[in-house]
């Protein structure tokens, strides 16, 4: 596929031709130190340079609730329905590319997922590439996440006076098409995009004291790990680690009933494993009792499980179960203290 | 927001007739289930349903009937919560609604040509039953066939005469203990572990099929360990928290296997070292 270029000073025009097409979300700054993907319409509104948003792309992708049946009692009737909206998501880190990986990994596993597949075939991905550290939480480098690796339609690199832009599918290229105001990219624009790569070489080194392809390793041997009990100290089981993860995707599902006691809807809702009932069955039996072990459950849920199933990692090192966590349980420093009892 | 309909979702139920109940224990109750239009549930002795009240909620429930029985099928329910409080006001021509089957059951296949001993504590005898009567309706196929039952009082015990049944027949080695009695009761009192050791078997061309309560589990293991029956022909069936029954939802994940999706049956050599089993 091939590179294109957009000058800065038709950014804000860009956005608004994006919005002309389809409803275009982004990010915006959203208080101190805070951005979400929110609706725009204009490129003013967006914050190039952010930090990961409060929730990850994620929820569009699945949603925080969504309708799966609706019923009505009287006539039998049970509909499984599909709620969905078509929309451009733009500027989407690396990082929050790897999330939307691997969840389209879980929902295409089968049986495969109808309304997740059903929803992500509505959405057209604009990628955006970190050419720094967005702040002292992020851990992408040691889990490989910090150059792109596909998942976008159309990918942005910023340079001096514009942006480089990797068209990387048929999608992308209508969006050039409708959009006419990308020009085709010159060999010193690629020398420019190397040069960003070259650079962040240099910035970007293993966050941890273990290599990517150790992280694996490390966690065979940390079911036993005196780590956990500190972090059962800690936690408090809020469950934001997991709400604001891109690739934590349990879910509850529950019925709602409207007032005439014959219709309503049976809806699936983001659940914790953090939470105490999360493990429960009916008899009172619970199999993750301590908040220690619902906190190394979602650690193996990120390195060693999903290894074992899809081949990858499930931390894409955004960073955000540390920025977020109330009793400061850093992912950076758990895994340092693996690997330092590890070495004892 | 728009709003399309999915014909291929995995969360569409179908409806459950139920054409029989009855009330077994004053916990349990038993539901004899018709799927509209007559369609088969096809399940394998050890899967489950996903049963439903629409505006309630919904469920895993071990199917308790074996597969040879056509045309309906048979659910146990003890009553623990909300939905399984509604289920149990539910009687004939009433309908549930279904999903499933789901999971990995008992491997009918392997267990063929093969001697059983069947151990069930408590309600462990619900999904058991499921391939307990299908080797009964196909007896021919396996060999030696040991059944041993455990329950808290003679009043717990579940389809009782289906089980006097068994212990009467001539091709099947019964027997069974309370862990407390009442005058009337005649038979063995104690743990069910106490039955293990008086079974005379062959442990290399046997299966020890185990359902009960976690607690259970770890001290028939033992037993079944003693008797050299090895660790890959130790069955067992595990219970979890489960909301979509497909592999998804998380709740009944058991390390790196999804309980519903993997198991609910698992092997002994499977689950040995997951501390999180059992």
């Amino acid at each position: 596929m091939r590179y294109l270029l957009l000058k800065k000073e038709n950014f804000n025009d860009f956005i608004s031709a994006l919005a002309q097409i389809e409803k275009v979300v982004a990010p915006v700054a959203a208080g101190y130190k805070n951005f979400s993907f929110r609706e725009v319409k204009s490129g003013k509104e967006i914050s190039v340079k952010y930090i990961p948003t409060i929730l990850p792309p994620k929820k569009y992708f699945m949603p925080q609730k969504e309708k799966l049946i609706e019923f009505n009692k009287a006539e039998s009737l049970f509909d499984a329905v599909l709620e969905y909206e078509k929309m451009i998501i733009f500027g989407v880190h690396t990082c929050d590319l790897a999330g939307i990986q691997c969840l389209d990994m879980v929902f295409s596993d089968k049986p495969k997922d109808a309304n997740y597949l059903g929803r992500k075939n509505k959405l057209i991905i604009i990628g955006l590439e970190c050419n720094d550290y967005c702040d002292e939480y992020a851990s992408c480098k040691v889990v490989d996440n910090h150059i792109p690796n596909g998942g976008y339609d159309l990918f942005f690199t910023e340079l001096n006076d514009s942006f480089i832009v990797h068209v990387n599918t048929g999608l992308g290229e209508e969006i050039v098409e409708k959009t006419r105001l990308l020009v085709p990219a010159e060999q010193k624009h690629l020398n420019e995009l190397e040069d960003v790569r070259a650079r962040k070489r240099e910035i970007f080194k293993d966050e941890v004291n273990v290599k990517h392809a150790e992280l694996a390793g490390l966690f065979d041997k940390a079911f036993d790990s005196k780590v956990w009990d500190d972090l059962d100290k800690r936690c408090v089981a809020c469950g934001n680690c997991t709400n604001v993860c891109p690739t934590c995707y349990c879910f509850d599902i529950l019925d709602n009933i409207n007032l005439d006691f014959n219709t309503g809807d049976r809806t699936r809702g983001w659940d914790s494993c953090q939470t105490e009932p999360f493990a429960k069955v009916a008899g009172g039996e619970n199999f993750r009792k301590t908040r220690g072990a619902r906190q190394r459950h979602r650690y193996f849920r990120k390195f060693k499980y999903p290894v074992e199933r899809y081949s990858r990692y499930f931390c894409t090192g955004c960073g955000r179960c540390t920025r977020t966590c109330m009793a400061k349980i850093s992912l950076k420093e758990t895994i340092n203290a693996l690997a330092a009892e590890q070495k004892k | 927001m728009k709003t399309a309909k999915l014909t291929d979702s995995e969360y569409l139920i179908k409806t459950g007739k139920i054409l029989r109940t009855k009330q077994m224990t004053k916990q349990e109750k038993y539901f004899e289930i018709a799927l509209a239009g007559g369609e088969n549930l096809n399940h394998e002795p050890g899967q489950f349903v996903m049963v439903s009240v629409p505006g309630v909620g919904e469920a895993p429930i071990s199917v308790s009937s074996s597969p040879t029985k056509k045309g309906s099928f048979e659910l146990v329910i003890r009553k623990a919560g909300k939905l399984t409080g509604v289920l149990h006001n539910l009687e004939a021509s009433d309908t549930v609604g279904i999903r499933g089957p789901f999971g990995k059951g008992f491997p009918t296949q392997i267990l063929e040509g093969n001697d059983l001993i069947f151990v069930a504590g408590g309600l462990g005898i619900v999904p058991l039953r499921s391939l307990i009567n299908f080797v009964i309706d196909n007896r021919r196929d396996f060999g030696e066939v040991h059944i041993l039952l455990g329950c808290k009082t003679p009043q717990d015990m579940l389809f009782g005469d289906e089980v006097e049944g068994w212990s009467k027949r001539t091709d099947v080695n019964f027997s069974c203990t309370v862990d407390r009695a009442d005058p009337d009761w005649k038979g063995n009192i104690g743990l069910i572990t106490s039955l293990i050791p008086g079974v005379t078997l062959d442990p290399a061309r046997t299966f020890g099929v185990v359902v009960g309560p976690p607690i259970m589990y770890k001290f028939v293991i033992i037993e079944l360990l003693k008797k050299n029956i090895p660790e890959r022909q130790i069955l067992v069936s595990l219970e979890r928290n489960m909301k979509c029954g497909v592999g998804k939802c998380g709740h009944c994940q058991i390390q790196n296997y999804y309980c519903c999706k993997d198991g609910p049956v698992f092997t002994y050599e499977q689950i040995k070292y997951k501390k999180e089993a059992i």
